[in-house]
């Protein structure tokens, strides 16, 4: 079975009695109001499906939290309701009720025991709890002498060891080594082919990426976005300019290719053309080959006087992921004193090393490294490309390495 | 109130093995563990004895044991420390466990059966060490003994309706917090533990008809020390009132329980 959660019209304010006698008062005599209410969550609508991964995502205090908590139950709403089928296994911090000076086992005990699974259940789970943690013979050692890293272990193995048929994560993921987050999202994707529902809170887009199939943006307590993955991300990515330039608009829309381009910036610098070019001939390319010599062409168009204009460029696969990026201000190529009328022309010729695939080029006219500081123009995936094998032989992924094998053989001899 | 406990009881693995817990971590790393339990009331025990006995000990009619004195200091003590573990644990209970309670869904209730059940566990122990105490001073309670149990629970029923009201506005008024342990003080010395009703003055004996601890401590030394049965009439109105206060407590619990999580 897998689980299923509908969540309706859920608020969650905080109230200000004023004085807790009035509070108190409140709880025999329901007619008492309290003086002020604080909504950190309002009218908040979602569901999630059976099997389904969605992704939660937003900037903090956007009320992520807060949705867990009314969610698993750990707070009540003031109103709407929250809706669950299915068994619900929480992860909203690992180790807690850890106790320092009891052995990682005598841990996984009492804290399967406060998840409300009884002795025989616990006990049938003990072998493959002690094999997931990894922790070897520390696994009956007090847990003050593990590392940090072991005991997120030990606790992420606990939380995971029965299957439920709603995971409910948050955040919990990001500590602990490489090793271990691998691990813990390979764990999670088995479940989900398993057929477990799974609501996701990070701040990793690549995780919401990888794993969801739907994604919800929160905002100032309420659902700012709910769709496919990309569209809430790089929707996401706009807002957190947003949030430093008042100013600033974003606008989507689907591309007939399938790519979603997202446009946000305050339009002090506009790109007016982009495009793809053979290096030596200039033609305009739709698809380049395999060790093609190549030239990204752009042309900015300047609105207003700038102290300062970085141009940045990202290259993206088909799932999302960067395969490459820079920008000027890395390469100490910061064009100053800008003025207004002016028209520039970034050119950036290089072989095109990409593997077969479809590519993207989302270019970004900042004033500094990051687009917080000033985003005159950010377009996500504004340039689309093909790249194809036609010269090279036959190779995988998205990387075109200069690699060749060098083999040797040899007649072994044998002593007679 | 059902629900309450039938959650109490799918979590009774929980339970029991929180208290195991809450024993193992006492005796790992220190080198007499639980003795220390049981040591702390016995030190108590011993500085009042060694204090007082000399000046009160004559007072104790009836009685020919030359160390009476320190049996019905004893007695008194057994019972005490049973409702001040409680009512002190309880008092904090909510508030220690904030992380808790805000990251995980469980229960709520299982955190003051816990404490009584731990508490149960401490004062067990102090009452065979007691019993081993009054063996050497050569003094054998009675049959009366056997009633004990009534008493504890009693006393158990009032330490608990009284914590847990407590404990939870504690966490809105954290003020109580602070009182509460210099109440407790009071309490402590405002109840013929160290010293016998008789010794106060008339005028202001009556006075002492206000203490609830009263009837329970009595029941001790009169179990403890005398071979009595308690003072069932006494001992009724009290049982009464911790019903009273401890369903009181419950309500009060299940009304603050929503709110509690958002005060922590």
């Amino acid at each position: 079975m897998s689980g299923e959660l509908h969540v309706q019209n859920l608020g969650k304010s905080y109230r200000q009695w004023g004085s807790e006698w009035r509070r108190m008062a409140s709880w025999f005599f329901p007619f008492i109001a309290p003086r002020e209410e604080h909504w950190v969550l309002k009218d908040v609508s979602f569901s999630i499906d059976p099997g389904e991964a969605v992704g939660v995502v937003g900037q903090n205090g956007a009320g992520k939290s807060t949705l867990l908590k009314l969610i698993t139950g750990t707070t009540s709403p003031t109103q709407g309701q929250v809706q669950l089928r299915g068994r619900v296994a929480a992860i909203l911090e690992l180790g807690m009720g850890f106790s320092p000076d009891l052995t990682g086992r005598q841990n996984a005990y009492h804290s399967a025991g406060l998840m409300g699974y009884s002795q025989a259940e616990i006990e049938r789970a003990m072998p493959e709890i002690k094999a997931f943690a990894e922790v070897g013979e520390y696994f009956d050692q007090p847990v003050r002498t593990y590392s940090s890293g072991m005991q997120m272990r030990v606790a992420f193995s606990v939380a995971t060891a029965f299957k439920p048929d709603l995971l409910i994560v948050d955040e919990a993921l990001s500590v602990g080594d490489s090793y271990f987050q691998h691990k813990s999202f390979d764990r999670m994707r088995q479940f989900k082919e398993e057929g477990v529902s799974i609501m996701l809170v990070t701040h990793s887009m690549g995780d919401i990426r990888s794993l969801c199939d739907r994604a919800i943006l929160l905002d100032k307590g309420r659902v700012l976005k709910d769709g496919q993955p990309d569209e809430v991300v790089d929707y996401y990515n706009a807002l957190i300019a947003e949030k430093e330039n008042a100013n600033l608009n974003v606008e989507q829309r689907r591309e007939k290719n399938g790519w979603l381009l997202t446009k946000s910036g305050t339009g002090e610098a506009r790109v007016k053309k982009l495009q793809l070019l053979d290096a030596v001939s200039g033609d305009e390319l739709a698809a380049a080959q395999v060790g093609q010599a190549v030239e990204l062409r752009l042309e900015a168009s300047i609105r207003m006087d700038i102290p300062n204009l970085v141009l940045g460029y990202m290259i993206r696969d088909k799932q999302g992921h960067v395969i490459w990026g820079t920008n000027t201000w890395h390469t100490r190529q910061i064009q100053q004193d800008v003025k207004s009328g002016e028209t520039i022309v970034f050119r950036l010729p290089f072989t095109c090393t990409l593997g077969p695939g479809s590519y993207s080029v989302s270019p970004a006219l900042v004033s500094s490294d990051t687009h917080l500081t000033d985003n005159y123009e950010w377009v996500d995936n504004l340039l689309v490309f093909d790249v194809i094998n036609v010269n090279q032989e036959y190779f995988i992924g998205s990387n075109w390495l200069d690699a060749q094998f060098s083999i040797s053989r040899q007649q072994e001899e044998y002593a007679q | 109130m059902f629900g309450m406990l039938s959650a109490a009881w799918r979590y009774r693995f929980f339970i029991f093995s929180s208290i195991k817990t809450e024993l193992q971590t006492k005796f790992i790393r220190s080198k007499l563990g639980g003795l220390w339990m049981i040591l702390h009331p016995l030190s108590q025990v011993l500085i009042f004895a060694f204090v007082l006995s000399a000046v009160l000990s004559a007072k104790l009619p009836g009685i020919d044991n030359q160390y009476a004195y320190a049996i019905y200091l004893m007695s008194g003590t057994l019972g005490w420390s049973l409702f001040a573990e409680i009512v002190n644990r309880c008092l904090t209970l909510f508030i220690d466990n904030g992380n808790l309670l805000k990251k995980l869904v469980f229960p709520k209730i299982a955190l003051p059966l816990i404490v009584t059940g731990s508490a149960l566990v401490n004062n067990t122990l102090l009452f065979v060490a007691i019993l081993a105490i009054f063996g050497a001073l050569g003094h054998i309670p009675g049959v009366e003994v056997f009633w004990l149990p009534v008493l504890m629970v009693v006393n158990i029923a009032l330490a608990l309706g009284l914590g847990l009201a407590l404990g939870v506005l504690n966490v809105f008024m954290r003020d109580i917090g602070q009182i509460v342990p210099v109440i407790m003080q009071f309490l402590f010395w405002f109840t013929p533990i160290v010293y016998m009703a008789n010794i106060i003055p008339e005028e202001y004996r009556n006075w002492l008809e206000f203490n609830p601890l009263i009837p329970i401590i009595t029941g001790y030394q009169n179990i403890l020390l005398y071979n009595h049965a308690p003072d069932w009439a006494g001992l009724g109105v009290i049982a009464l009132i911790a019903a009273g206060l401890l369903a009181f407590a419950l309500l009060l619990f299940r009304k603050a329980s929503p709110e509690m999580v958002d005060q922590l």
